[in-house]
C-alpha cells in the first residue's frame, strides 16, 4: 500500500479552495484544530455558494412556500405537490450554467441527469423534462457551437433515459456571450404516501452506495460554479463531469424497483459535491453521525485518495440508508440491473463525520456546526434605478404593421425553435398530449384522466429594467401559460440566475426579483416548492441579465377539458381578454424594430392577472373557448400569428377605432389572453361580470392573417419567415446572425413605408 | 393474440407498446427480460424502442447478442411474428433477422417528428389493417434510422415485396426511402417509426392503431 501524504492546510490553501479568511477561521473554531486536507476540501464545497446558498438564503426565506396543495416545500431534493387521488407531482429546476459553457454537450447532459436524480430520489417516476436556455448574441463566434452542443447534450441524455423533453424556452442576448444559462427541469409522479426523504434515521443502519463507480471527474465542480469566469475558464474543463444516460436509466428502474419494497430509510442522490453533501446532509438532517469506510467505495480508478473520493462529482450515483438486514434484498435488485452496490458505512450516535481509508482516519468533524454555522451573508444591495416610461408618440413613425410582424416572427427570441425541440424525444411514454410549441406542455398522469401542465418562463430584459416587476412578471407569465391550456396552477420551482452578489447592484437585482416573485406567488396562490440559485454568472466582470427562470406546474383534473393555441375552425370569433394600454417599454418591437432596449417594463397588475386568468380557466373548463394563447413577447400581433400558424388557419382582425395600432398590436401589456370561441356572447357576458375587458377583434378562416384590411400576410409567408431563422443560423447563413438582442443589425425582412390604417 | 415484449437494459418504449397492445388485444403482453432463455408460447414477439445498452458500440449490437435473442430467432424461424420498432428494428438487423443496417441519420442529428409514410403492401399480418398504397402519419424519434443495404439486397427487397413502409419525404437518408422492411416470409417486420405513439386522438393521431388491429385480426 502506498502511503498518501496530504498537503498541510494553510490559510493560503484554504483561500485556493474558495474559503474567505473569516470562513476559514470559522472552520478552525469548529474543528478546534487545523483541518486535514480532506476536511478542508469537504467544508469548502459545503460552504460554497452553490451548495450553501449563503448569499441568497435570507431572501429565499421570504418566498411563500406553503399552501394546501404543498406536501413538501424547499429543503428536500425536490418539491412535492398533491395532485389528487393519492398522487403527488415532484419537480424541480436546476442550473448547469458554468459546465455547459465550458463543455456544452456534457455540461447540459449532466444537468439533465442531475435534475432527474433529484426527482426519482424521492420516489417519483420522471414523466417530463423541460429546459430554459439563454445564449449570447447569435453572431457571437461561440454561440452556434454552444447551441449545438447544449441541444445535443440535452437530447442525448433525455432521449436515452426515456423521459420526454416536452417544453422550454430559448432566448438570446449579448449579456450571455460569456456565460450561457442551461436550466433543466424534471417532473415526476409518485404515490403521495410513498415519498422518500433524505433524513437519515436508525443507529447502526447501513449506508449504501449504488450506481456508477467514482472517478476523478468533476472534483470541485461546485466550487467552480461559485466563482466568476475569466479568460482561463477553458482550463476548468476537467471539473466538468461526464454523463452516462444508460446507467441513469438503469438507476431509475433499480431505485423504483427497490422503492416498491420496504427497505429504504433515506435516500439522496450524489449531486454537487458528491459523496460529501449527500452523506453530510443525510446524517445532519437526522441529527446523527456517519462513519464511512472509503475502501468500500466502488472506484473507477486506482489510487484515489479520500479527498478525491469525497469531492468527486461522478454522475449516476446514489446514497441510501437501509433498514438493518435488508442489504441482500437491495443487492439483488442492483445486481439484476448490473449496477454497483456497496455498503460503505453506518450511522452513529457520535454526531461526527468520520472517514476512514487504508486504516487512516482522514476526517473527523462534528456535522451539526458545519450546517448550523455555515456562513450566511446579508450582502449590501442597491435597488435598480427606475426607467422612464416609453410612450408611443416618442417612437419614430411606425412601419406597416405587417412588415413589423414579419420582422418579429423572424427575430431570434420569437423565431421558431423547432430546430431545437425536434432533437428531443417529446413523446416517449406516450402520455404527451401537448408537446413543444404551445403555452404549456401537457402530459397525462399515466393511466388516469388527469394531466399535468408544465412551462418555463422568464423575461430577463424586464428583470434588468425593473427587478421587482420582472420577477413578478416571470411568475405571472408561468401562471398564465398554465391557465391558457385550462390547468389550475399549483406551484413553482425557481432557478435564480444572477451575476456576482458581492456587487450591490447585482445583489439588488436578486433582492428585487425575489420580492417581485414573492408578491406574485402570494397573489396567485402559486407557492415556490423547490429551486436552485446560480450566482457569479459573470465573465471578465460582465454580468448576465438577471434571470429568475420560473418552472410552473398545473393540474388538469380532466385532460379532455383543455385547449391548444391553434385556431381550430373557420368562422370563430377572435376575442382579446384583458386591458391593452399599448405599453412599449422593453418590448421586442422597440428592440427589434428600433434597436432600443430602454424604458420601464410593463407593470404587472396581480389583481388583474388573477381576475383575467380565473375567468379564462373557467371558460375553458366550461367548454366555451376553442383556442387560447397568453400574450407576452411581441404582444397581440405575434400571438395571433402563432395561433394562425399552429392551426394552419388565418384570421381577419380589425382593431378597435381610435387605438394606436403599434401600441395595440405590439405592446406587451400583461394579464391578457387571445381566445377563440364559437359563440361570443357568453364570453362577453362572463367577462363583463368579472370586470375583465373583452374585445372582439374578428373571425378565423382562410389562409391569410389580415389586420385592418390593408395588412395581409399569407400563412405560407409567415411560416417561412418564422421557421427559417434558427436553421439558417445553425447552417451558418450570414443573414440569420444579425438582428435583435441589442445588436440591431438589420434582419432579412425589410420594413416598408408607414401604415395608413 | 398472445404477445410478449422483450425488455433490454435501456429499452424505454417497452411500456408504451405494452399499453398499445393491451388497448387493442384486451390482455397485457408478457414482459420478458433479456437474460431469459426462453420466450413464452405467444403469437407475436415485440422488440421495443429505446436505447438498449445505451446504443453503445452500435445501436442494437449488444442487445442482438442477449441470451433471449437465440429464443427469438428460433421462434422467428418457426413463423412466430416478430415486430421490431425503432431500436427493436436495429436489434433485428444486428441479429440478422432482417436485412440491411441502420446508420446515423444523414443530418447527423436525432429527429423527433411526425412523418408521412406509404404502406407498400397490405399483404402481411402487420399491415393487414391498412390498404396497399395508403398514406399514413407516424412519428419518428431516432438518431440512427438511415436504412442501408447493398444494391443486390435492395434489388431483392424491392423485387420480393419486402419493403413495408416508405417515407414520402425522406427524413434520414434511408436508401429507397425505406422506413420498414419485412423478412422474405413477411413474418418479421422492423420499422423506425413508432406506431404505438399514435393510438388515440390525444396522441394527435391514430394511424398506429391499424397496425395492432391488423395483427389482432390476423393472429386472433
Amino acid at each position: 500500500m502506498s502511503v498518501v501524504i496530504e498537503p498541510a492546510v494553510t490559510p493560503e490553501l484554504a483561500a485556493e479552495h474558495g474559503l474567505k479568511s473569516d470562513e476559514y477561521q470559522r472552520l478552525l473554531d469548529i474543528a478546534g484544530r487545523v483541518p486535514t486536507f480532506t476536511e478542508l476540501g469537504i467544508v469548502s464545497v459545503m460552504w460554497s455558494e452553490h451548495c450553501s446558498y449563503k448569499s441568497s438564503k435570507v431572501w429565499l426565506r421570504t418566498l411563500p412556500t406553503e399552501g394546501p396543495q404543498v406536501i413538501c416545500g424547499p429543503g428536500e431534493n425536490a418539491g412535492v405537490v398533491d395532485i389528487g387521488d393519492g398522487q403527488a407531482a415532484i419537480f424541480k429546476m436546476e442550473s448547469h450554467n458554468h459546465p455547459s459553457f465550458i463543455e456544452p454537450y456534457q455540461g447540459a447532459a449532466t444537468g439533465v441527469g442531475g435534475i432527474l436524480r433529484d426527482v426519482f430520489t424521492m420516489g417519483a417516476r420522471p414523466i417530463a423534462n423541460l429546459n430554459a436556455l439563454r445564449f449570447g448574441s447569435p453572431d457571437h463566434p461561440k454561440t452556434r457551437h454552444l447551441i449545438s452542443g447544449v441541444v445535443a447534450g440535452i437530447g442525448g441524455y433525455g432521449n436515452c433515459v426515456g423521459v420526454p423533453t416536452v417544453g422550454g424556452e430559448t432566448n438570446f442576448h449579448r449579456a450571455y456571450n460569456g456565460n450561457i444559462l442551461v436550466n433543466a427541469m424534471t417532473v415526476g409522479v409518485a404515490a403521495a404516501d410513498r415519498i422518500f426523504y433524505s433524513k437519515a434515521a436508525g443507529l447502526g443502519n447501513p449506508v449504501v452506495y449504488v450506481g456508477s463507480k467514482t472517478g476523478r471527474d468533476g472534483i470541485h465542480g461546485a466550487t467552480m460554479a461559485s466563482a466568476e469566469f475569466s479568460e482561463d475558464s477553458e482550463e476548468k474543463r476537467p471539473t466538468v463531469q461526464v454523463g452516462d444516460p444508460f446507467t441513469e436509466k438503469l438507476l431509475i428502474e433499480a431505485c423504483l424497483e427497490l422503492m416498491a419494497t420496504d427497505v429504504i430509510v433515506a435516500i439522496q442522490d450524489m449531486g454537487a459535491a458528491g459523496l460529501t453533501s449527500s452523506s453530510v446532509e443525510m446524517a445532519g438532517k437526522g441529527g446523527l453521525g456517519i462513519e464511512l469506510n472509503l475502501d468500500a467505495v466502488p472506484c473507477r480508478e486506482t489510487g484515489m485518495t479520500a479527498y478525491e473520493i469525497m469531492l468527486s462529482e461522478s454522475q449516476e450515483r446514489m446514497l441510501m440508508v437501509l433498514k438493518p438486514g435488508c442489504e441482500a434484498v437491495a443487492r439483488a435488485i442492483f445486481d439484476k440491473w448490473e449496477l454497483d452496490f456497496a455498503v460503505i458505512g453506518h450511522l452513529t450516535d457520535s454526531g461526527r463525520l468520520v472517514l476512514k481509508k487504508d486504516g487512516v482516519t482522514w476526517a473527523d468533524l462534528m456535522i451539526e456546526p458545519l450546517v448550523s454555522r455555515a456562513p450566511v451573508y446579508e450582502r449590501p444591495w442597491t435597488p435598480t434605478p427606475p426607467s422612464a416610461l416609453v410612450t408611443s408618440d416618442e417612437v419614430p413613425l411606425p412601419a406597416r404593421p405587417c412588415d413589423v410582424l414579419l420582422r418579429l416572427m423572424n427575430c431570434p427570441d420569437l423565431a421558431s425553435k423547432r430546430w431545437i425541440w425536434e432533437q428531443y424525444d417529446s413523446q416517449v411514454g406516450a402520455d404527451t398530449i401537448a408537446g413543444p410549441g404551445g403555452d404549456a406542455a401537457v402530459v397525462r398522469v399515466h393511466g388516469t384522466g388527469k394531466a399535468l401542465a408544465l412551462t418555463t418562463d422568464c423575461t430577463p430584459r424586464y428583470c434588468l429594467a425593473d427587478p421587482f416587476q420582472g420577477g413578478a412578471q416571470a411568475v405571472a407569465e408561468a401562471w398564465r401559460n398554465l391557465t391558457a391550456v385550462g390547468a389550475t396552477p399549483l406551484a413553482v420551482t425557481d432557478n435564480l440566475n444572477f451575476g456576482n452578489p458581492e456587487k450591490p447592484l447585482i445583489m439588488g437585482q436578486l433582492v428585487g426579483c425575489i420580492q417581485g416573485m414573492a408578491a406574485a406567488c402570494r397573489a396567485l396562490d402559486f407557492p415556490v416548492v423547490s429551486g436552485n440559485v446560480s450566482l457569479y454568472n459573470e465573465t471578465n466582470g460582465e454580468a448576465i441579465l438577471p434571470t429568475p427562470a420560473i418552472g410552473g406546474l398545473g393540474l388538469l383534473r380532466d385532460a379532455r377539458r383543455r385547449v391548444g393555441l391553434g385556431f381550430v375552425d373557420d368562422g370563430e370569433f377572435v376575442i382579446l381578454l384583458g386591458e391593452t394600454r399599448g405599453h412599449l417599454g422593453q418590448s421586442l418591437y422597440l428592440r427589434e424594430i428600433h434597436g432600443r432596449e430602454d424604458g420601464a417594463p410593463p407593470p404587472v397588475d396581480l389583481a388583474a392577472e388573477r381576475r383575467t386568468g380565473d375567468l379564462v380557466r373557467g371558460l375553458i373548463n366550461d367548454g366555451l373557448i376553442t383556442a387560447c394563447h397568453d400574450l407576452s413577447d411581441g404582444g397581440l400581433a405575434v400571438a395571433a400569428a402563432e395561433m394562425a400558424l399552429a392551426g394552419d388557419r388565418g384570421a381577419e382582425l380589425v382593431l378597435p377605432i381610435g387605438v394606436d395600432p403599434i401600441g395595440f398590436l405590439f405592446g406587451e401589456d400583461q394579464a391578457r389572453y387571445l381566445i377563440t370561441a364559437t359563440d361570443s356572447s357568453p364570453i362577453l357576458h362572463r367577462a363583463g361580470a368579472a370586470g375583465v375587458p373583452a374585445c372582439i377583434l374578428g373571425t378565423t378562416g382562410g389562409s391569410v392573417l389580415t389586420i385592418n384590411r390593408c395588412n395581409a400576410i399569407s400563412l405560407a409567408q409567415l411560416r417561412i419567415v418564422h421557421e427559417r431563422w434558427l436553421p439558417g443560423l445553425m447552417a451558418g447563413a450570414p443573414s440569420a446572425a444579425g438582428s435583435g438582442t441589442g445588436g440591431a443589425a438589420p434582419g432579412a425582412i425589410p420594413v416598408g413605408s408607414a401604415c395608413d390604417c | 393474440m398472445k404477445a410478449a415484449v422483450i425488455v433490454f437494459p435501456g429499452s424505454n418504449c417497452d411500456r408504451d407498446v405494452a399499453v398499445a397492445l393491451t388497448r387493442v388485444v384486451g390482455v397485457a403482453p408478457a414482459m420478458i427480460w433479456h437474460q431469459a432463455a426462453t420466450v413464452p408460447d405467444v403469437d407475436l414477439i415485440v422488440l421495443p424502442g429505446g436505447f438498449s445498452h445505451g446504443d453503445y458500440l452500435r445501436s442494437g449490437a449488444m442487445a442482438a447478442r442477449a441470451p433471449i435473442m437465440r429464443a427469438v430467432a428460433e421462434r422467428a424461424a418457426a413463423g412466430v411474428r416478430v415486430l421490431g420498432i425503432c431500436n427493436g428494428f436495429q436489434v433485428l438487423t444486428e441479429a440478422g433477422l432482417l436485412p440491411g443496417a441502420l446508420m446515423r441519420n444523414a443530418g447527423l442529428k436525432f429527429i423527433c417528428r411526425s412523418v408521412r409514410l406509404r404502406v407498400e403492401t397490405a399483404d402481411s399480418a402487420f399491415t393487414g389493417g391498412y390498404r396497399t398504397g395508403q398514406e399514413i402519419a407516424l412519428p419518428i424519434a431516432h438518431a440512427d434510422g438511415n436504412f442501408f443495404a447493398d444494391d443486390d439486397t435492395l434489388k431483392r427487397l424491392e423485387g420480393e415485396g419486402q419493403v413495408a413502409f416508405r417515407y414520402l419525404s425522406n427524413p434520414n437518408g434511408s436508401a429507397h426511402d425505406i422506413a420498414g422492411v419485412f423478412n422474405r416470409t413477411r413474418t418479421v417486420l422492423g420499422l423506425m417509426p413508432h406506431p404505438e405513439r399514435v393510438m388515440e386522438p390525444d396522441h394527435g393521431g391514430t394511424d398506429g392503431e391499424a397496425l395492432f388491429k391488423g395483427l389482432m385480426a390476423a393472429l386472433g
